[in-house]
């Protein structure tokens, strides 16, 4: 393998773990407040759905009914799918924290109605399958060439990793990346962050202490939509697909929440758990199967390797990873 | 929670006035998209239970009842088994591994050793959630997660590798003819030629019973029971948690897969991709409308097998797509389950006032 090929695998698994990464964290704040969420992939695949949509009919041009707009489409696009993702996110929160209801059966009623409506909506919008219209130029996120990317390619060995690797993706895989140390600095040095994490470990201690333990569960419960919305943005916006298609977040969701749990719910290990899932996808697109001499590996193996390392960690053999003490608990004030 | 409450309310009052509010919303979808919702529930109605469609209701009907039981029966026990999809699609490979190993002579020997084959395998899938549950306290609604996603790719990797006939088509070879079981046409020609429902029907209606047994009129369906209302209460009464989880999530899997045999040798009569097709996560909307009862599970199957039928002729007469029953599968799941409690205190509050006002 040269070193071309390793730098192309790199930067598949920069983009391909992206939305694991938006996700991933959307799980965090969610997960940390004490509220479960399997409902990830469904906020994303309807934010992806909205994003796709929007874009589009702000795209079309006026005399085909649509708003005939030239630049941000993809910005209104990315509204549009933080928008219904945080409506998904509300209606998990009502369930759970409102009418203290099962939060796992309420994400997986998200999921699936997320899954059901998009193909829907698109169909009677559309007519074509639940797909959205193709996308071009300012109706998706474009790539970003960094400053001096070009008259630095010619180093050797940095060039090349700064023009290929670190320049030229869009900007919300900027953003991921740059939520990571934010989500870091909330959850870990400011007085939310501290509300946050404590409604999750002791939501008791937490209302004694006067604060309200139902209001700091929402704001996790929407920075989760929130984040969901620019995952599913980055799917359809920002992806090779330029458009939404059926099913688009293809387990996603749940391999984001998989990296959160291999994460043990720390943001730092979840910008690592995600670039190594990004790349095992990355590898197994790339080869069919690999070929180790003594035996092959097949391709299906690699797809499945995120999810049985997940198992191996839950199973506690490399270290336990243990969720907020109060995680799935609805919490009843004492009166 | 039953502040009050009589007992026809709990079981029949709030799940049905859950599912209206289901029901409404879902009416309030199909006139978003632009179509008559009174004009749709006709068409749905009279395609599931029309000569030719009872045929398809029933078959999907049977697949409803093993996966529904399979939740309900972990939820007795207080575990969410989100697996039925995994379990029920590796079942389909123990249906396949044993139809496919010896030419069956009858279809009564074979459909016994596919069922076992079924529970084997799905029973199998369940077991290593089960264990790390059980030992390491893993949370089985991720490990089952998980293993949804591993057995589908195990099933990929069979079927373009080990299993795969012959060809290009990831599928395996043709079940010999002797594993053929009869469908419900061959019993009482009234049902139509084509409609894939199956003996296993009575299977899925036997197994109903089997779990009645089980859960109310043996001692370990009592200590199943207990442990779900009380794990502290039931350890101290002697019952062992490991045991608990281990039986119940065994059985819960093994039901699960016991839908291979409807799917994979009632009507494909090979393994093929993708055989449970959602059929898994039904089971959740099935058991939460059942009540986790064997009776409501059975109805509910029903109720969701005339959806799934109806769902395909609303495509053909009315142009709605097929995944309207997704998302009526999806408000059903959020009204009788996780919103149910919109309900319930409504209700509560009317009869402590009504229970007032008598006394």
């Amino acid at each position: 393998m040269d070193f071309d090929t390793i730098l192309q695998l790199l930067d598949s698994a920069v983009r391909l773990s992206t939305p694991l990464l938006l996700a991933c964290l959307a799980g965090l704040y969610s997960e940390r407040s004490g509220i479960f969420d399997i409902g990830l992939e469904g906020k994303m695949l309807a934010g992806a759905f909205a994003a796709g949509a929007m874009s589009a009919y702000a795209g079309m041009p006026v005399a085909e009914g649509g708003l005939g707009m030239t630049w941000g489409m993809a910005w209104m696009g990315a509204a549009a799918a933080i928008a219904v993702s945080i409506v998904l996110a509300l209606i998990h929160g009502f369930a759970s924290i409102t009418l203290r209801g099962n939060q796992l059966i309420s994400g997986v009623a998200v999921n699936f109605f997320a899954a059901g409506s998009t193909v829907l909506i698109g169909q009677y919008w559309f007519h074509s399958g639940g797909q959205t219209p193709a996308l071009s130029g300012n109706q998706r996120f474009e790539a970003i060439t960094l400053p001096f990317a070009e008259a630095l390619d010619s180093v050797p060995v940095l060039g090349p990793i700064y023009h290929d690797l670190i320049s030229g993706h869009n900007i919300l895989v900027y953003m991921a990346i740059g939520a990571v140390p934010l989500t870091w600095w909330l959850l870990f040095r400011t007085r939310f962050g501290l509300r946050l994490r404590a409604v999750g470990e002791n939501p008791g201690a937490v209302d004694t202490a006067g604060i309200s333990v139902v209001r700091q569960r929402y704001s996790a419960v929407l920075i989760a939509g929130l984040l969901c919305g620019l995952a599913g943005a980055y799917l359809s916006l920002g992806t090779s697909a330029a458009g939404f298609v059926k099913d688009m977040s293809a387990g996603k969701g749940f391999i984001a929440l998989a990296a959160l749990i291999f994460a043990k719910w720390q943001p730092k290990s979840a910008l690592f758990a995600c670039l190594l899932f990004g790349f095992l996808e990355a590898v197994g697109n790339r080869y069919q199967s690999i070929d180790l001499g003594a035996f092959v590996v097949p391709v299906q193996f690699m797809q499945a390797l995120p999810y049985i390392l997940t198992v191996v960690i839950l199973a506690g053999f490399i270290g336990k990873a243990i969720p907020p003490a109060a995680g799935g608990e609805p919490y009843v004030k004492e009166r | 929670m039953n502040k009050g409450l009589p007992k026809w309310a709990d079981i029949i009052l709030i799940p049905f006035l859950s599912l209206m509010l289901a029901f409404l919303v879902s009416g309030l979808v199909v006139m978003f998209i632009g179509k008559d919702p009174i004009e749709a529930v006709k068409v749905m109605v009279s395609g599931a239970l029309g000569k030719y469609g009872i045929g398809y209701t029933l078959y999907y009907t049977t697949s409803f009842i093993f996966t529904g039981l399979s939740v309900a029966i972990a939820f007795h026990a207080r575990m969410f088994n989100i697996g039925g999809e995994g379990q029920a699609g590796i079942g389909g490979v123990g249906v396949a591994a044993v139809l496919l190993s010896v030419a069956w002579p009858h279809w009564t020997i074979a459909i016994i050793a596919a069922s076992l084959g079924a529970m084997a395998f799905g029973a199998a899938w369940a077991a290593i959630p089960a264990y790390l549950q059980a030992k390491r306290g893993s949370h089985i609604v991720i490990t089952t997660i998980m293993f949804n996603w591993i057995g589908s790719a195990l099933i990929v990797y069979l079927l373009v590798g080990p299993m795969q006939a012959p060809g290009m088509v990831p599928e395996t070879l043709g079940f010999s003819a002797g594993s053929s079981i009869p469908t419900l046409h061959d019993i009482i020609p009234a049902f139509d030629k084509h409609a894939p429902a199956n003996v296993s029907l009575f299977l899925a209606l036997f197994a109903a019973f089997g779990v009645w047994v089980l859960i109310w009129k043996t001692r370990l369906g009592y200590e199943i029971r207990a442990f779900g209302h009380s794990e502290k209460a039931a350890i101290y009464a002697g019952i062992k948690p490991v045991k608990i989880i281990m039986v119940a999530m065994l059985v819960s899997g093994a039901l699960a897969g016991m839908m291979a045999v409807n799917t994979v040798q009632g009507e494909a009569e090979r393994l093929i991709l993708d055989t449970v097709q959602g059929a898994g996560f039904v089971g959740i909307a099935v058991a939460l409308m059942g009540r986790s009862h064997p009776v409501g599970v059975v109805l509910a199957a029903f109720l969701f097998g005339i959806l799934y039928q109806g769902g395909g002729e609303l495509s053909f007469a009315m142009g709605i797509p097929r995944e309207m029953i997704v998302v009526i599968q999806a408000l059903v799941i959020m009204f009788v389950g996780s919103l149910e409690n919109m309900v319930r205190i409504p209700v509560e509050r009317m009869f402590v006032r009504f229970n007032k006002g008598a006394a």
